[in-house]
This record gives structure tokens, C-alpha cells and sequence, in this order.
């Protein structure tokens, strides 16, 4: 019974609390300071002369991030050929 | 010793007819990949399905002496190391550096600004990378195919894995 009423209290409380975050969202539509997709917005095609500008920020802004995706494949590719591989049961 | 039955010859004929538009396609999601949606590994993806598409219509015993494993590895570690390569290349200003982009030659064309349909020649490195990580999800995703079913075939071949054929339609 004592534990009932403290889980109804700690619910209550992340209840008022996540409210209370969501009462201070800015509204859908009108975000804050973005610069960053500003500056997308306005020098992607001119400087990378690319018309598709997630393509661009995947591909050229964030090529790193790019190569780590690419280097999870190849890794899965190599597990994949030590799960399989010839003469693994004994 | 067991084998990796054939589905019936509607799935087999519709895949005869409609697996090389599914290629077809996959390029064409990779080579317009900085003027469209899609790019490098949605397109390797639709392309690695035509090979699967092959392997579940025809069967693993008809299917796996056309896949050549050495064409997918090489495909590949080509596609990984064009792309780190093309990282490193623009190691004059900073990595992963668009230098081709705007220069005139191959992929260097300028594009209008503002909305517009695009030029292919265009993007810089954008396009060369989206190629080289169509090749190695291609290649990658293929080995991935090959190597489940050598496993397959390998345990039919070795045990009884059970009475009844699954996954198929006779």
C-alpha cells in the first residue's frame, strides 16, 4: 500500500514536471535562433552545387559520419562471413 | 541430400521478366542520388534485392553457382576505399573537403540557383561517394546473401533438418 502511494506520487510529479517542459516548447512552426539550418538553406547549393541539400549535409557536411555508417556495414558484412564460414562445427 | 526447391513458374517467369528493372532502377537511385531523394544505400539496397529476388524464385541450387563471390568483395572493398580515398584526396584544405565541386571538370558543372531540375554533372564529390557507397552496399548486402545461403545449403546437404520444405510453395 506504501509503495502504491509513492508510485502515484513520483507519477504525478514526472507528470507536472514534463508539463511544465512542454508548456515552454516554442510552437510548432516558429523555432528559435537556427542558424545552422540557415546557413544550409542558403549556402548549400551555391557552394556544393548540389540541388538535393540532405544529400549534401550527409554526404559532404557530414562525410565522416558517412564513412562510420559505411564502416558498420562492412563490418556486419565480415561477422556475417565468421558466422558462416566453412568447417565451423566441430 | 536435400535441396532448396524452385517456386512455381509464375514467380518464376515475373521474376525473369521484372528483376533487371529492379537493377535498372537501383542505378538510377544511386546515379541521380544528388538530384533526387534515394542515394547511395537506398539505391544498393533496391539493386542487392534483385539478387535475393533471383536466389527465392529460381532456388539456391540454380541460383548460387551464378553468384560470384569474388565480383562482390571486390565490388566491395572498391566501394570503401573510393570513398576514403576521396576523403583524403581533399586533405589541401580539410578532410572529407568538397574540391570538386564548381571546379569545371568531372562532376564540377555550376547549377542555377533557385529552384530547378538540376544538372547530373554537377555535386562534386557528392556524386562520386554516392557511386562508391552504392558499390559497397551492392557488394556488401550480396556477400550477405552468399554467405547465408553457402550456410543453408551446407547444413541440407550435411543433416535432416526436418520432413517438410518451408518457405515454399510446393
Amino acid at each position: 500500500m506504501k509503495s502504491k502511494i509513492l508510485f502515484f506520487i513520483a507519477v504525478l510529479v514526472v507528470a507536472g514536471v514534463t508539463w511544465g517542459a512542454m508548456e515552454s516548447v516554442h510552437p510548432f512552426g516558429f523555432p528559435g535562433e537556427t542558424p545552422m539550418d540557415t546557413y544550409f538553406v542558403e549556402h548549400a547549393q551555391k557552394d556544393r552545387a548540389a540541388n538535393n541539400v540532405v544529400t549534401s549535409i550527409v554526404f559532404d557536411y557530414r562525410g565522416f559520419d558517412t564513412l562510420g555508417e559505411a564502416a558498420v556495414l562492412f563490418t556486419a558484412v565480415s561477422s556475417i562471413a565468421l558466422i558462416f564460414r566453412k568447417g565451423g562445427r566441430s | 541430400m536435400r535441396h532448396m526447391r524452385p517456386l512455381s513458374v509464375i514467380a518464376r517467369v515475373v521474376c525473369n521478366a521484372f528483376a533487371w528493372f529492379m537493377v535498372v532502377f537501383g542505378s538510377y537511385v544511386i546515379i541521380h542520388g544528388h538530384l533526387t531523394p534515394g542515394g547511395g544505400f537506398q539505391g544498393g539496397a533496391v539493386v542487392a534485392t534483385a539478387l535475393a529476388f533471383l536466389v527465392i524464385t529460381h532456388g539456391g541450387d540454380f541460383a548460387l553457382p551464378k553468384l560470384k563471390k569474388e565480383l562482390f568483395i571486390g565490388l566491395e572493398q572498391a566501394g570503401l576505399l573510393i570513398f576514403i580515398c576521396a576523403g583524403f584526396a581533399a586533405l589541401g584544405t580539410t578532410f572529407f573537403y568538397n574540391f570538386l565541386a564548381n571546379s569545371g571538370g568531372l562532376f564540377g558543372a555550376s547549377i542555377p540557383l533557385g529552384p530547378n531540375s538540376g544538372v547530373l554533372n554537377s555535386s562534386g564529390t557528392i556524386a562520386l561517394m554516392n557511386m562508391a557507397v552504392g558499390f559497397e552496399v551492392v557488394g556488401g548486402l550480396s556477400l550477405i546473401l552468399y554467405y547465408m545461403l553457402h550456410g543453408i545449403l551446407q547444413n541440407l546437404g550435411s543433416e535432416e533438418m526436418g520432413k517438410e520444405e518451408t518457405g515454399h510453395d510446393r
